[in-house]
Order: structure tokens, then sequence, then C-alpha cells
């Protein structure tokens, strides 16, 4: 988060430090501080001395890196495929996208004043193939008429290659990529690898290298641009609705339904807001969505600041599900809208979808069973929006023997708690008496031992639990297990594990 | 048998008399057979250490109403405080828990507010808030609140109040449950869970009355829990039954046992 440190800040010149071995370094530097002479290595010390008036900050990539993938997401207003090009650059494919610019010239200078405006001072390149127009913004070399000639003049380094190559090439001569591409390919692999003939493949256009975009796009978007930002929340869930319906039109022609659906606010300062939904059935319904998104917003840590208003709104829907036209009732009215059994499930997922949007949608859980015979790994937790993975797991749950009390507790403690057991009257009984939440409990009926080996097949030395259910004299069920046998560990521990109702 | 039969009966006249509930006309045992009132707000009262059996009391309740689904909110403090819900626990109280969400909320505000809108969700069956402590924001406007989504939308609420002394509410019952001693199967072998129940307070009905009851998984009832005489003191704690209703006559001869604290050493 770093647009705090260039906004509407005085000339000072900027220095970022890190500490390494031996002292505090500057890492990097801006531009007026190059001007004063400093270079990135100098010892804060000296730089001090140099420049006194030097405002300094702890280098922090991470930040740098997040504030560098909020920039690219920016950067989706102008086209879908954006990728980073760390640490500090951006990479856009305009192929096709340049029209609204009237010329990718316009769309640079747009781009440049918005990012100027964050107190960026930024430098673009056009290029046929990413990795040119990478080389071209971040070397420069001498003028030349055309993109080829270019970047023959851009230096060696703009090869990308490590130190000891880059001097190499300078010291045989070669001082301009231009010079390097005139010798044969295969001596220059021989001498520097197949990565700086690969380079130059890619930098003459012949090989093109791919761009990993940032995210894939979105099946189907609709988005409203304004002349003048509007900065009324209200004004904006309002369009965000009507963009929902515009959206749900077309999911109709599909038969499709959306389950994920992503609003994102464009605001004009260049942040951008997002608003996730999910669902847990396919949906088309406005009002369903809109609910949802207020959901969202009101769960917001920091509520959704218009500032200086939104200039564009966007709402994509990133995985969309078959959902086929419900038919009508007779009687009036959709089918399923009421006390049948198909209302009902509708209005459980419909409130599960509300309860996952505003908890979060890993604390709405269902239950789910799983094969295995260890008491605290015999269920999953799923969540319960993820309706497909839930019932993708066909229950099989082991059905209670008719007559039997619960064999399984009703609470279970992970981890289970330590006991001190007080009085264990033969080795392979339960203690007679056992003290739990500094309350001594005495054992009226027992019944046991259920032995549940520990998973052998993973590892060896996993001690057996002996589990017992027992009820103390007032009445409470407890289910207690010892852990480890008394051929497998000397003193074997007691632990209360659950509690029955 | 006659003697018996005729006792039932006049145990059970005492039970109904009363004013007759506003909302529910059903006798008294009714509770115990067919559930809570459908519809309704009820609360249920337990110390800490009978947690599980109010847990189990309101598992129990949903399934002799057969008012599921069931959404069952609680917050993460009584996750850690109280253990985690566990499904095979649950199977074997009978509950089919593919009809079951769980739900997991930060603090008490948020319990509230989601309890809200659970509330008003028609096509649950049971909706169970679970809250420890003195949870005072759980007064008498938010459970009005509750009380009149439960009528509009007939979800049936159970709140259940670990920890807590009883407050002010718009609930229709309140209950107050305790575990109580089973009876043992062969070898000694605790067996089918049982409850000690007291209703506290019933809106337009008598209250004050306590039954000794097992859940009965397989006929999805709850029925008659025989007394159980302390292995100690050789003293009958439930000193009266009968076939419907098992009342305890006298209260105090009822309660628990004295804690074995002090015999501890």
């Amino acid at each position: 988060m770093r647009p705090h440190l260039f906004v509407g800040r005085a000339e000072a010149p900027i220095a970022f430090v890190e500490t390494v071995a031996g002292g505090v370094r500057l890492k990097s530097l801006d531009r007026e501080a190059l001007r004063a002479g400093l270079e990135p290595g100098l010892t804060l010390a000296d730089a001090r001395a140099r420049v006194p008036g030097l405002e300094t900050y702890q280098h922090d990539p991470h930040a740098d890196h997040e504030w560098l993938e909020r920039l690219a997401d920016g950067c989706q207003r102008y086209t879908p495929s954006v990728a980073l090009d760390a640490p500090d650059g951006l990479i856009l494919d305009i192929a096709g996208c340049v029209h609204e610019f009237e010329g990718e010239r316009r769309l640079a200078a747009d781009l440049e004043e918005r990012l100027a405006r964050r107190g960026l001072l930024v430098r673009h390149a056009f290029g046929d193939t990413p990795d040119t127009a990478r080389a071209l913004a971040r070397f420069a070399g001498a003028p030349a008429p055309d993109e080829r000639r270019a970047v023959k003049r851009l230096p060696v380094a703009a090869l990308g290659l490590d130190d000891d190559a880059t001097a190499a090439l300078s010291r045989a001569g070669l001082k301009t990529v231009g010079d390097v591409m005139a010798r044969p390919l295969s001596v220059i692999a021989a001498r520097f690898g197949e990565d700086a003939a690969m380079m130059i493949r890619r930098l003459d256009g012949s090989v093109k290298g791919p761009i990993v975009p940032r995210q894939t796009v979105a099946r189907i978007g609709v988005e409203r641009r304004f002349a003048e930002p509007i900065a009324r929340t209200d004004y904006a869930l309002e369009i965000l609705s009507e963009l929902a319906t515009e959206a749900g039109i077309q999911l109709a022609e599909r038969h499709e339904g959306g389950r994920r659906w992503e609003a994102r606010l464009f605001r004009a300062d260049g942040l951008v807001q997002r608003l996730r939904i999910e669902t847990g059935q396919p949906t088309r319904d406005v009002a369903v969505l809109m609910q949802l998104f207020r959901e969202r917003i009101d769960s917001l840590a920091d509520p959704l600041d218009p500032g200086f208003g939104y200039d564009l709104i966007r709402l994509d829907i990133a995985l969309a599900e078959r959902l086929d036209a419900t038919q009508l009732k007779l009687e009036g009215g959709q089918k399923g809208d009421g006390q049948d059994r198909d209302g009902q499930n509708r209005n459980v997922a419909q409130l599960v979808d509300q309860l996952g949007t505003r908890l979060g949608r890993a604390r709405v859980r269902r239950f789910a069973a799983r094969d295995s015979h260890i008491p605290e790994q015999a269920e999953l937790m799923l969540p319960a929006a993820d309706a497909a993975a839930v019932s993708a797991r066909p229950a099989p749950w082991a059905a209670p023997e008719s007559g039997e009390p619960p064999l399984r507790p009703i609470y279970l403690f992970d981890p289970p708690h330590p006991i001190e057991s007080m009085m264990a009257e033969v080795p392979d009984g339960p203690p007679h008496r056992f003290r739990w939440r500094r309350t001594v409990h005495d054992v009226a009926h027992s019944e046991g031992p259920e032995r549940i080996a520990g998973e052998w097949w993973r590892r060896q030395d996993i001690p057996t639990r002996d589990y017992y259910r027992v009820e103390d004299r007032r009445g409470r069920r407890f289910w207690i297990f010892r852990h480890g046998l008394y051929s497998e560990v000397e003193t074997p521990r007691w632990y209360l594990h659950g509690v029955f109702a | 048998m006659n003697d018996s039969t005729a006792l039932i009966a006049r145990l059970k006249r005492i039970a109904t008399t009363g004013l007759p509930s506003q909302r529910d006309g059903r006798a008294v045992e009714a509770w115990m057979t067919e559930g809570m009132a459908k519809a309704q707000l009820h609360e249920i009262f337990a110390s800490v250490d009978d947690s599980a059996s109010a847990a189990g009391f309101a598992v129990a309740t949903t399934l002799a109403a057969r008012a599921v689904p069931l959404l069952w909110l609680r917050t993460e403090a009584s996750e850690r405080q109280g253990g985690r819900l566990h499904a095979n626990g649950l199977v074997e109280m009978g509950l089919d828990v593919s009809s079951l969400v769980l739900a997991l909320v930060d603090d008490e505000a948020s319990l509230l507010r989601t309890a809200a809108d659970a509330a008003r969700c028609q096509g649950l069956g049971t909706l169970v808030i679970e809250s420890w402590g003195r949870a005072a924001s759980i007064d008498l406007t938010a459970t009005r609140r509750l009380m009149l989504a439960a009528e509009t939308s007939g979800v049936t609420i159970l709140s259940l109040r670990i920890d807590a002394a009883p407050v002010p509410s718009a609930a229709a019952t309140r209950w107050q449950v305790t575990s109580c001693r089973s009876q043992p199967l062969d070898a000694d072998a605790p067996g089918k869970p049982a409850f000690d129940i007291e209703l506290l307070r019933r809106r337009g009905g008598q209250a004050g009355l306590r039954w000794r009851v097992e859940w009965n998984r397989d006929a999805y009832d709850f029925e008659q829990a025989l007394p159980q005489p302390d292995t100690e003191t050789g003293i009958d704690t439930a000193p009266l039954y009968g076939a419907g209703i098992p009342m305890v006559a006298d209260r105090a001869a009822a309660d628990d046992a004295p804690p074995s604290v002090r015999r501890t050493g």
C-alpha cells in the first residue's frame, strides 16, 4: 500500500532502504535522488551526508507487488489481458482494444495521465511481441525509425542475461542487440547458453513469448461507463442491479445461471473495489443477487467508499452452470416458490448463500462422511454452498443399531482434553474416578473398551486408543480413552474425547 | 393395575389444569411425544456440565416434531468451549445429518442477527441458537423479535442457553435440562440418553412440571425413565412415576446428589 508515499508530496528526494549485513543500504531511488548523485547500494549514512533532505522508507517488496497487482487490476479498463512484469512493469495486450481511444497512442496517454495522478512516473513502449515491448520500455536505445531497428539499437543489457554474460558480450565488442543478432545463433548459444539464443529469437520476432494474463476472461461481463463519476453508493447499486438484469438476460439465452459473480467498481482515482458473491445454486434472480451484494457490502471491513466517484462499473460472471427456465404453476406463481419440497430446499439454499456471504463461505457447513475409523477424522465439514461437493459423497454414515444407545458423543473435543485418572482398578478397565475441568466424576456405569488402533499403515508408533463410555453418578455420560496399551506405553494417559447427550 | 391407571389419570388431570395455552391447546405430555409447539420460540437452559444433554434434548425434540431441516447457529467461542458438533453422534441420536446446516458466527451480536435472518426462512424446520454465558443481548426485545419471525415463517426456534440465568423473555416455554442416570444395559453399560427436564415457565399454562425421560431413537419418541437408585445411598431419586408421564412429586428429593468433590481426598 504505497500510493500515499507519492501523492501530493514535496520535491524532496526519496530512497527505499533495506537492512543488509553491514548496515542500512539504499535499495532503490527516485529520480530526484538519482539526480542528486546517489546510487543504490550506498550506505544510508553516506547518502545522508551527501543529501541531508533525503526521505527514506523501508524497502517492502511485498507491498510493492501488491500495489503492482492493484495497478494491473486498474488497467483492466483497457484490456482484459494484463500481465505483471515484476517487480515494476505491466504488460498489456491491447490488440483489438484501442478503438475506444482512437489509437494506441491516446490509450497510452490516458494510462500515463491516470498513473501520473497517482504520483507514478511511467515509461511505455509498444511492440509486436511482449518481449520487444518490454525491452523497448525498459532500455533506452538510440532513436530509430521503426521497431526492428529500435530493437537492434538497444544495449546488450536488454537481453536480460546475467551480469557476467553481459560483461562478456561487451568485452567481445558487442555493444548493442543488433551486434549480437548479426552473429550466428549457434555461436551465441554455445558461448552464452540456450537462454541467450532464445532471447535473441524472441527479440527479433521469430519466436513469440507467451504472456500470462492475471485473470482469465470472464464468460459474461456487462459494464457501464459514466461520463461523470457517480459518487453515491445507492445509485451505484441501482446500476449494479440493472447490470445484473442484463447479465441475467444473456444467461437466460444460454440456459445458464451464474454461480460466482464479481462486481468491480472502478474509482475515478484508479482504485478498484471488488464485491464477490457466490451462490449454491445457479441463479438469474436479480432480487436474490442484490440481496447478496448488500450482504457483502455490509460485511466489508472498511465500508464502500466512493471517494471521488466511480466512472466504471463492471459485473462479471466467473462461473455459470446450466439452469433451465422454471415452469409456471397453473394457479399462478413460479413452480416451487412455496410449501412443496423443492421450494423448501430452495429457501434453505438461499439462506445458506446469504449466511455464507456474510459469515464467510467456510463457516456455513454441512457434514459429509469420510472413510476413516479414527473418530475425529471420520467426518468432513464442507461449505454448505458447495452443494455438489456434499452430495458427491453419498453418505455412508454407519446406521445405528436398533436398541443400542448412542455409541458416539454429540460433542467432540478436538484435541481431546487430558483428564486425571484417579483410580484405575484393573489394567484394562476405565478409571473409577477422574477429574475433568476441576470436577471429580465418580464412574457409576461403564462400557468398553472399544479399541481403535492408529493408522499403522501410515506411521508405526501411533498408540492404540481404548475407548470407554462411562456415566458418572450424576448421570453425565462421557467418552474417555486411554492413549496407548500398557504394553505399548509405560504410563498411558487418559483423555476425554467427547460428551454424550 | 386399576389403581395405577387411576393414579395416572389423576396426575394427568393435575398436570393439565390451569389456564389453557394461548397458542397450543395440546395436553402437557404432548410436549414430549410430539415435540415443541411449532412456529414458536422455546428456551432450553442448562449448566455447563449439562450442555451436551441440552443439545441432545434439542435434537430429540426436533426429531420428535419431525421439524427438519435444522440450522444450528453457534459462536466460535462455544465451539472452543463446548467441543464441536460430532456428526456421528448426531446420527446415533437419529438425525439425518444431510438435513443439518451448521453456521459459526463471531460473536453474540452476529449470532442474533444471523438468527433473525434464519428465523424468516420458510424452508427451515428448526433453528437452534446456541449461546454460552450470560448473553445479555438475548433479552425481551430480541426474543420477541424472534418469536414474531417464527410465527410468520413457521420455524420452530430452540434457544439453547448454556450457563445462563433465566431473564424475562417472550419465549413460549422455558425448560431446564439436566442429565440424569440412565437405565444401565447388560454388563453395567450406560443406557439410552436420559434427561431430567423441568418446565420452568409456560406462556398461559401451568409450569413447574418435571419429567424424567429417555430418548428412544428407534421410535423417535421420548419414554419415561425408570428410576435409578443411587448406588451409594440406595435412595430412589425419582420417587413417583406413572405409565404416561413420570412426575416427581417432591422436587427437593429429586435434586442432584451433592457433588462428590469432598470425597476426592
